[in-house]
C-alpha cells in the first residue's frame, strides 16, 4: 500500500456496496484521490469499475456507504447534482446526441448565453469556444458537424471535449481511449498533466495496463467488487498490475502462431464510398490482415462497404475469385463474410436480449430447420461459446443490457464466431475487453486463422495489430498509404504511413 | 437461479422466474396476471352475477374479437411499430364480405347481387385486410415515415373506403347462411366459435414469437435495428410480414364481428386499435419495441374486457367506460415509461 499522495484527500469514497437483485456487485469499496492526481481504476470485466463510477457521479445510488469531496459528505441524487458539485464524467458507452452539432452536444444544458439578453443562445460564442476545446485536443472537427455522422472514435473525443470544458474539479474516465489511436491518446495524456498541474483530478479507467504508468499516479486495483490493493503506478509494472487483477498468472498476449497462407478469398479492387477512396486489396485463407491508421482515416468505413452495410460508389468485391454485388449485409453473410462491427451498443447487441439469443442471430440458419428453433441446439452453442470467451456472469439466459462493457464486446464476437464466416472481418475486437480475456479472444482467432479463416483486423492498439497480424494495410485519409509484410513491423513505420509520410529508411530496423 | 432454465425470453436478472402451466411468465406479465386475478375476485365477491360461467364465456366473446387484433398487435409493437388502421380495416372487411354473402342487402350501390360461397367470401375479405397491411409495411418500410403517422393516414383513407363503399347504409341479411352465421354466433362443444378462432391465433402467434426464427427476427429488430441489420436479419421485409399478418388478423376480427351482428355498419371497428393497443400494453409489451410477449396481451386484453364487463353490470354508462378504460391505458403506458426509463441507466 501507498500513502495518498496529499494528507487530505480530494475525493474519498469510504463503504460503498451496491447490489443488482440477490447479485451484490460492490463490497464496500473504499477509494481516495488526492488534489491533482490521477488515479487508475483497474479490474476484469465485470468487476464493478463502471458501477463504482456511476455511483460516484450519480447515475446510480449506492446501497451503503459515503462520498466525501473536499471534507463534506455529498448526496447526488442525480448526475446533474454531480455536474453541479464539480464532477465531470466521461461515460464507457458514447452518450453523445447524435441529431445535434458537436458544439451543442459539448455545450448541452449550459449553452453561452448573450450578454444583455441571458434567454438567447450565443451561438457564435457557442461554436467559438467548442473550437477552442476542440483544438486543445487537436481534432480536426468542425463544432458545426452532425455528431451522428462521426465515427466512433471521434464522437468519444467529442465526449472527452465535453467533460474538459465542464472545468470540472474531478474527472472521471471511464475507458477514454479504448477506440483511440496513439496520437490522440498522446493527446489526450498532455492534456491530463495541464489538468493535473491545475490541480483537478483524474480517475482513469483503462484496460491498456501500459497507459497506467505514464499518466497515473497511483492505481486502485478491483477484483470482483472487492479492493484488492492499491499501488504506485511509476513504481508497479504491468504484469503485475494483470497478475493483481485476475488473482492469477497470466498467459502471453498475442500468441502469435505461424499459418501457412492459403489461396485468396478476398480481392477488393478500386473500391469508392463517400469515406474511401480507390482503395485495393486481397486477403488470403489462413491470414491475419491488419488494418491500422488514424481514427477517422476511413478503416471502419472501408470494411462496411465490404461487408455490405454502406453503398459502394465504385469498385468491385471478389470473393474466393468470384465478383459479388454486396448489397447488404445479408448478402455479405451468405458468401461467408462476417463483420463484428466497432460499436457494441449501437451496432453490436440486441441488449434487450438474452445472450443466447444474440449469439446465435447472425446464424439462425444453422439452429432452425424450417423456420423452427432448435432451442437445445442454440443452449449447446450458446454455453460453448461462453465459457470460450470468458464471459461473466456467464448465465446464457442473462440479458445482455445488464453486462458490464467488456463482457457486452465479447458476446457481440461470439455471435460471429457463431455465424462461423470464412471471412471474419473484426473492428477493434477487444475493445474494453480485459487483459486475460483478451488473450483468450487473440488465441481464438489465430486458431480460426489456423483453420484456414481469414481473418481482417482493425484496431487501434500498436502492439495488438502489430503481434497479431501477418500483414498490415496503413489507411490515411481514405487511401491505403502503405502495406507492410510482418518482417517489416514498426511502430515508427506505421506511424509514419498513417500520418501520410514516407517511413525514413525501410521500416525493418526495429 | 440454474442456468437450465427455459430461454425463451428475456428474463431479469432480479425478477423472480415462475413456471405457470409450462410458461415461463415473466414480471411484468405477473404484475398484469396478479391485476386480472384480483379483479375477478374482487368483482365475484361483490357481484354475483359476474362468476357465471355464462358471464364468462360472454367476457371471452367480447375479448376474442379485439384480442384478435392485441395478439397481431403484439408482434407490430414488438418491432417499435404501431398500427391505428385495425379499427378501418374490421369495418371495411366486414362490409366487403357480408356484400358478398349471400342474402345480404344494402342501399349501397356496391353491395349488388353477386354473391360468393361463403369461403371465398371469407377469403376475399382476409385478402382486403392483408393488402391493407401490406400496404401499410410498403409505407413504413420504404418511405420511413414513422408507422403512428403513415397508419393515421391508412386509417382515415379506409374508413372513407368503408363510407364510399356502404353509402353510409348498413348490410344486412336476410337470412344470414348458416355457414357465415357460425363464425360469430356458433359455438363447438359449447365454446363460442370466436374464443375458439382466438385461442387458435394466440397460440399460433406464441410460437411464431418464441419458437421460430421470424419471432427472433421480430425482437432483435425492435430491440436495435441495426444490429439487427448487421447481423443479416432482413428488417424491412419482416416489418411487412408483421403489418400484413396484423391487417389479415384484422380482417378476421372484422368478419367475427359481421357475423356476430348479423350486419355490416359504417362505423363497426371503430376505436378497436385503441382498446387493442391498451391490451397490449396492460399486457407488458414495450412501446419502446424489443419487449413484450402475446400471453401478455391475452391476459391484458382480458383485463380490459373484464373492467368492461364490470362497468356494464353496475350499469355505468358507456361515457363512463370511456373515461375508465382510458385511465387504464394511461396508467399502463405510464408504468411502461417508467420502467423504460430505468432501464436506461
Ligand atoms: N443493470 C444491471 N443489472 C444486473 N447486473 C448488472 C447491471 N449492471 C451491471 N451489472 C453487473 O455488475 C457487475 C459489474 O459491472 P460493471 O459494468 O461495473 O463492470 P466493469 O468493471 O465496468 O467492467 P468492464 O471492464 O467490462 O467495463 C457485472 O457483473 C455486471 O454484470
Ligand atoms: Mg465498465
Amino acid at each position: 500500500m501507498v500513502a495518498s499522495s496529499t494528507p487530505q484527500p480530494l475525493l474519498r469514497m469510504e463503504g460503498i456496496t451496491k447490489s443488482y437483485g440477490s447479485v451484490q456487485v460492490l463490497h464496500g469499496v473504499e477509494l481516495s484521490v488526492g488534489r491533482g492526481e490521477v488515479l487508475g481504476l483497474l479490474g476484469e470485466n465485470g468487476a464493478g469499475k463502471s458501477t463504482l463510477l456511476n455511483i460516484l457521479n450519480g447515475v446510480i445510488q449506492r446501497d451503503t456507504g459515503s462520498i466525501v469531496i473536499d471534507g463534506s459528505p455529498v448526496e447526488f441524487t442525480g448526475p446533474k447534482q454531480a455536474q453541479e458539485a464539480g464532477l465531470a464524467f466521461i461515460h464507457q458507452e458514447l452518450s453523445v446526441l447524435p441529431y445535434l452539432s458537436v458544439a451543442e452536444n459539448v455545450f448541452l444544458n449550459r449553452l453561452p448565453r448573450r450578454k444583455g439578453a441571458p434567454w438567447l443562445v450565443d451561438w457564435a460564442a457557442c461554436y467559438r469556444q467548442a473550437g477552442e476545446i476542440l483544438e486543445r485536443l487537436a481534432v480536426k472537427i468542425h463544432p458545426r458537424t452532425l455528431v451522428g455522422s462521426l465515427g466512433t472514435a471521434e464522437q468519444e473525443l467529442v465526449e472527452i471535449a465535453k467533460a474538459l470544458s465542464m472545468n470540472a474539479r474531478i474527472i472521471t474516465m471511464d475507458e477514454p481511449t479504448a477506440s483511440l489511436t496513439e496520437s490522440e491518446i498522446e493527446r489526450l495524456f498532455t492534456l491530463m498533466r495541464a489538468l493535473k498541474a491545475d490541480g483537478v483530478s483524474v480517475i482513469y479507467v483503462s484496460h491498456r495496463l501500459d497507459e497506467v504508468a505514464e499518466i497515473c499516479d497511483r492505481a486502485t486495483i478491483l477484483r470482483d467488487g472487492k479492493i484488492v490493493n492499491t499501488v504506485d503506478a511509476q513504481t508497479t509494472d504491468s504484469h503485475a498490475l494483470a497478475t493483481m487483477m485476475v488473482g492469477r498468472e497470466l498467459s502471453e498476449l498475442f500468441p502469435k502462431t505461424e499459418h501457412e497462407r492459403g489461396r485468396e478469398t478476398l480481392r477488393v479492387s478500386n473500391l469508392s464510398t463517400v469515406k474511401v477512396d480507390d482503395v485495393s486489396f486481397t486477403a488470403h485463407a489462413g491470414e491475419v490482415l491488419g488494418i491500422a491508421g488514424l481514427v477517422g482515416s476511413g478503416r471502419t468505413e472501408l470494411v462496411r462497404a465490404v461487408f455490405g452495410a454502406d453503398p459502394i460508389t465504385s469498385g468491385e468485391v471478389f470473393v474466393n475469385g468470384e465478383a459479388v454485388t454486396l448489397d447488404s449485409p445479408g448478402t455479405a453473410i451468405r458468401h461467408g463474410i462476417g463483420l463484428v462491427p466497432e460499436d457494441r451498443k449501437l451496432q453490436g447487441a440486441v441488449l434487450s436480449m438474452t445472450n443466447a439469443h444474440n449469439i446465435t442471430l447472425a446464424g439462425l440458419s444453422k439452429v432452425s430447420r424450417w423456420g423452427q428453433l432448435d432451442r437445445g441446439g442454440e443452449k449447446q452453442a450458446a454455453k460453448r461459446l461462453i465459457q470460450d470467451l470468458q464471459v461473466t456472469p456467464s448465465r446464457i439466459e442473462q440479458e445482455t443490457g445488464r453486462l458490464s462493457g467488456g463482457n457486452q464486446q465479447k458476446v457481440v464476437l461470439a455471435k460471429w464466431l457463431f455465424a462461423g464466416s470464412d471471412i471474419l472481418i473484426v473492428d477493434e475486437p477487444t475493445r474494453g475487453v480485459d487483459v486475460g480475456a483478451r488473450a483468450a479472444i487473440h488465441g481464438l482467432l489465430n486458431d480460426l486463422a489456423g483453420q484456414g479463416t481469414t481473418i481482417i483486423m482493425i484496431s487501434s492498439d500498436l502492439p495488438e495489430v502489430m503481434g497479431m497480424s501477418d500483414r498490415i494495410l496503413v489507411m490515411h485519409e481514405g487511401r491505403i498509404a502503405g502495406e507492410l509484410p510482418r518482417k517489416d513491423f514498426s511502430e515508427e513505420a506505421i506511424v509514419m504511413y498513417a500520418s501520410g509520410l514516407e517511413p525514413t529508411t525501410e521500416g525493418a530496423k526495429a | 437461479m440454474s442456468s437450465t432454465a427455459q430461454m425463451d425470453r428475456p428474463v431479469d436478472a432480479d425478477a423472480p422466474k415462475r413456471r405457470w402451466a409450462g410458461l415461463n411468465i415473466r414480471a411484468e406479465n405477473l404484475a398484469s396476471g396478479v391485476v386480472l386475478v384480483g379483479l375477478v375476485i374482487v368483482l365475484s365477491v361483490v357481484s354475483p352475477a359476474f362468476l357465471s360461467f355464462s358471464n364468462f364465456l360472454d367476457i371471452a366473446r367480447v375479448v376474442a374479437i379485439t384480442g384478435v387484433i392485441a395478439a397481431g398487435m403484439t408482434l407490430v409493437i414488438i418491432t417499435a411499430g404501431i398500427d391505428l388502421s385495425v379499427g378501418s380495416t374490421v369495418g371495411l372487411v366486414g362490409a366487403v364480405t357480408a356484400s358478398l354473402v349471400a342474402g345480404s342487402a344494402s342501399n349501397s350501390p356496391f353491395v349488388t347481387d353477386f354473391k360468393l360461397p361463403v369461403s371465398l367470401a371469407v377469403l376475399v375479405g382476409l385478402a382486403v385486410g392483408s393488402a391493407i397491411g401490406f400496404l401499410n409495411g410498403l409505407i413504413i418500410t420504404k418511405t420511413r415515415i414513422e408507422p403512428f403517422m403513415a397508419t393515421l393516414g391508412t386509417m382515415i383513407f379506409v374508413r372513407g373506403l368503408v363510407y364510399l363503399f356502404t353509402g353510409g347504409y348498413p348490410i344486412h341479411f336476410d337470412p344470414m347462411p348458416h355457414d357465415f352465421a357460425f363464425i360469430g354466433q356458433g359455438a363447438v362443444l359449447g365454446i363460442p366459435t370466436p374464443v375458439w378462432l382466438f385461442a387458435i391465433v394466440v397460440a399460433a402467434l406464441w410460437w411464431a414469437s418464441r419458437r421460430m426464427s421470424v419471432g427472433r427476427a421480430i425482437y432483435a429488430i425492435g430491440g436495435n435495428p441495426e444490429a439487427a441489420r448487421l447481423s443479416g436479419l432482413k428488417v424491412d421485409r419482416t416489418k411487412i410480414f408483421v403489418y400484413t399478418l396484423l391487417g389479415f388478423l384484422a380482417g378476421l376480427a372484422g368478419i367475427i364481428l359481421t357475423s356476430r351482428l348479423a350486419s355490416a355498419d359504417t362505423v363497426n371497428g371503430q376505436g378497436y386499435e385503441l382498446i387493442a393497443i391498451s391490451g397490449v400494453v396492460i399486457g407488458g409489451t414495450s412501446l419502446g419495441g424489443g419487449r413484450g410477449s402475446v400471453i401478455g396481451s391475452l391476459i391484458g386484453v382480458f383485463t380490459v374486457g373484464v373492467i368492461q364487463n364490470a362497468l356494464n353490470l353496475f350499469g355505468a354508462s358507456t361515457q363512463v367506460q370511456y373515461v375508465v378504460t382510458g385511465l387504464v391505458l394511461l396508467l399502463a403506458i405510464s408504468l411502461d415509461g417508467i420502467a423504460r426509463l430505468r432501464r436506461r441507466t
